[in-house]
């Protein structure tokens, strides 16, 4: 992994993951964009898309990897994906329960009467 | 564990410094780095808040414009490429700066601040136009959270553009010293984390409502 030209090869690396980096961005301008994808999966595809992003960014970009170096910082990252997720995933969960037992309006007019 | 095959070890891998168990204090450029990555990941996660917020409420157009009537897709295709080139120049201009090559570093950082600055630029002109639209922030709950959300991402990259311009003539007036490496690895973090929040931003928020 470590030669002695390191140089060459990090500039490498940024290349490729500017390289898959466009090619993921276009894939979700195509797919948000065209009828590639059947409509209702389409959130579904474009998150994925934006997974898979984030991901050649963290590694290409900020090096994230699976040296001994690195074993903090991805156990950072971990948690900091689990908070992430319980944050997104906790209110859309909580928010459309509560919209789907909320009394309808016009039941709450009557109550009020 | 023991002594003796350790030494054998990092006698054949180099500068094997933080995974002994008595290796003493972590190098100042490694804790440094962790302690940004820490922060990083805390701003990822308050943006995860107002992400969550903008999922909640997209609907909520209260007869307002809907975001599939809003958005522009081709600028928020060049506000993308904008932003993942100038990511890749960032990356680039550290790379040289670490080979002490100054005039290439300029250079790319000064493409990395013209790049960000045209972001900017394009997402001001956007919400100027939704403004005069009469789809300010005040307009809808659905616009108040998409004014939250992408315009704390907005401010972010203004103080990431004044950083960088700032480490730049840091740069230029201490030379490629130890303390101001570290210092632009820090920005190099920041910029490519905010690139990540806008690849969520540009799927999630902006591609999302194109076709719903």
């Amino acid at each position: 992994m470590n030669e002695k030209p390191k140089h060459p090869s990090s500039i490498l690396v940024y290349t490729s993951g500017l390289a898959f980096a466009l090619l993921l961005t276009g894939a979700s301008f195509l797919v948000a964009r065209s009828h590639t994808l059947w409509g209702p999966g389409l959130p579904v595809g474009l998150a994925v898309l934006a997974i898979a992003q984030m991901g050649v960014h963290l590694v290409f970009f900020l090096h994230v990897g699976s040296g001994p170096d690195d074993t903090n910082t991805v156990l950072a990252l971990a948690f900091g994906i689990l908070i992430v997720t319980l944050v997104v995933s906790g209110s859309l969960w909580i928010m459309a329960n509560l919209n789907g037992n909320m009394m309808p309006p016009s039941a709450i007019m009557e109550m009020a009467r | 564990m023991s002594a003796t095959p350790a030494t054998a070890e990092s006698t054949g891998v180099t500068n094997l410094n933080v995974s002994g168990d008595e290796a003493g204090p972590a190098p100042v450029a490694i804790v440094v780095s962790y302690g940004f990555w820490i922060f990083l990941l805390s701003d990822i996660i308050m943006f995860s808040a107002l992400f969550a917020t903008y999922a909640v409420l997209s609907g909520q157009t209260d007869g307002g414009p809907s975001g599939r009537e809003l958005f522009d897709t081709r600028n928020v295709g060049i506000e993308t490429l904008c932003l993942l080139f100038s990511s890749y120049t960032c990356g680039l201009g550290s790379v040289f700066l670490e080979r002490r090559n100054l005039p290439a570093f300029y250079v790319l950082f000064g493409i990395t601040f013209v790049l960000g600055a045209i972001f900017l630029g394009l997402e001001f002109h956007e919400f100027a136009g939704m403004v005069a639209r009469g789809a300010g922030p005040s307009r809808s709950a659905f616009l108040s959270a998409f004014f939250a959300l992408v315009g704390l991402h907005g401010a972010h990259v203004s103080i990431g553009l004044i950083w960088l311009a700032f480490m730049v003539a840091q740069t230029a007036a201490k030379g490629p010293r130890e303390f101001v490496l570290r210092r632009l690895r820090c920005f190099s973090l920041f910029w490519h984390a905010l690139d990540i929040i806008w690849v969520a931003l540009m799927s999630l928020v902006y591609l999302m409502a194109v076709r719903v």
